[in-house]
């Protein structure tokens, strides 16, 4: 765990760092495949860019709808840095409402935009696994495995390391597939859907920081089979569809 | 009976579907298994770790004592510019919310920090919540602080809900959380 890296007298908050560089070698990387896919690497970039500057304003607005209260009275929050005034839904939102407007309008299409940004979503989500080992936070159960690792106060599973392990072999399937010539459009983005999906189901069970429902059942694994399901039914249709 | 291609994979994904249902049933743990709060860390969703210091007020306080009331948690020295740009903050804070049951302990990080700095800081902001001085950085070390300040907001049941590395925070975040946790108590 190492929240802070310090650099001389600067303090470098090594969580946000991680998915900064998540995001500069996903966008890198997808930038570079972009055109196999019939996406020119500026349309990619600007699409990105976009989303990410529609979800930083998008969390904003959406925290102050939630706390307006709190805005009033320190108005000058509204351009603070904290990134504790955002709200990751309405960014989510945002960011995804932005990109469809600019995909549209620059007539991009939208399986082959979605197989173009595949590789910047599966190192996007190394770089949160990392930003989890950094800070500590998805935390595993207790354990007494040989490979248990001392965190808040008990011997647990690595589950940082296990997501981290999950998501680099998801990137290096999703590249020996991406080298198919018979590929269907649409495809190289569901099945990194499906691997996440199943990384997700499979790993949370060693989760110690799960949120229960219906007499302890994990909910992100729910949510994780949903997303499977809906996943290879779209797989199957596509594998039945003219290439 | 040989299957064709289609059929083929469906029966694949099929299968793989039920033993994700399998898997989910499988790993359920009994309710409050997860975080629940047991444990004493510095870390979201855990106990947070009891301590008694002296304040500079000449006091003796104790965190577990402070259960049933929200607690702003944070830790401090007078040289860190980003912790003196916070502390008019939370003194406003402070005043407008105590009466509601939330307490404020900016914890001094002694171990490096001087007395007369801090003294000499606490006077010049007219700050008036309790500044426990952590002189043996019993409390610095407690918490795993490795960068200052850091901030704790511990809910009434004296669970941390949430750490904040770093400042300085504005003054909406600190009141959104501790409204948020005021309605959580209510």
């Amino acid at each position: 765990m190492l929240p802070i890296l310090q650099i001389g007298p600067l303090a470098l908050q090594t969580p946000g760092l991680m998915y900064l560089l998540g995001l500069w070698f996903g966008l890198s990387l997808a930038e570079k495949f972009a055109p196999k896919r019939s996406i020119s690497a500026d349309a990619l970039y600007n699409l990105v860019f976009t989303g990410l500057i529609a979800g930083i304003l998008g969390a904003r607005l959406g925290y102050v709808i939630q706390y307006p209260n709190a805005f009033l009275s320190s108005p000058f929050s509204l351009v603070s840095l904290n990134p504790g005034l955002l709200d990751p839904f309405s960014g989510f939102a945002a960011a995804l409402i932005a990109a469809l407007v600019y995909g549209a309008r620059q007539k991009l299409k939208i399986w082959n935009t979605l197989d173009a940004l595949t590789p910047f979503f599966a190192v996007f989500m190394i770089g949160a696994a990392l930003a989890n080992a950094a800070s500590g936070a998805a935390f595993g159960m207790e354990t007494s495995l040989p490979w248990g690792i001392e965190l808040w106060g008990a011997k647990r599973h690595p589950t940082q390391f296990y997501e981290l392990g999950g998501a680099i072999a998801i990137l290096l399937w999703l590249g020996r597939l991406s080298k198919r010539t018979d590929l269907s459009t649409g495809r190289l983005f569901l099945t990194f859907l499906a691997l996440t999906a199943g990384a997700r189901l499979f790993f949370e069970a060693f989760r110690g920081d799960s949120t229960l429902i219906l007499g302890g059942i994990r909910a992100a694994q729910v949510v994780a089979w949903l997303v499977l399901a809906g996943v290879l039914w779209g797989l199957a249709r596509i594998n039945g569809a003219p290439k | 009976m040989r299957l064709n291609q289609p059929s083929r994979l469906s029966l694949h994904y099929s299968l793989i579907l039920l033993a994700g249902l399998f898997w989910i049933w499988f790993s359920a743990v009994p309710q409050g298994t997860t975080t629940g709060g047991k444990i004493p860390a510095p870390q979201t969703g855990f106990l947070a770790p009891d301590f008694s210091l002296n304040t500079l007020q000449g006091e003796r306080i104790t965190l577990s004592d402070l259960r049933g009331k929200v607690v702003l948690l944070n830790i401090w020295a007078s040289w860190c510019p980003p912790c003196r740009a916070e502390m008019p903050t939370m003194q406003k804070v402070w005043e407008e919310y105590r009466a509601q049951g939330v307490m404020v302990l900016a914890v001094n990080s002694t171990v490096q920090d001087t007395l007369t700095d801090t003294q000499n800081f606490v006077n010049d902001y007219g700050l008036t919540f309790p500044i426990p001085l952590d002189v043996s950085g019993e409390v610095t070390r407690l918490y795993q602080v490795s960068s200052l300040p850091t901030s704790f907001f511990i809910g009434a049941d004296g669970v941390i809900r949430e750490v904040v590395i770093g400042g300085p925070m504005s003054e909406a975040l600190l009141r959104s959380r501790i409204e948020e946790l005021l309605k959580e108590a209510r």
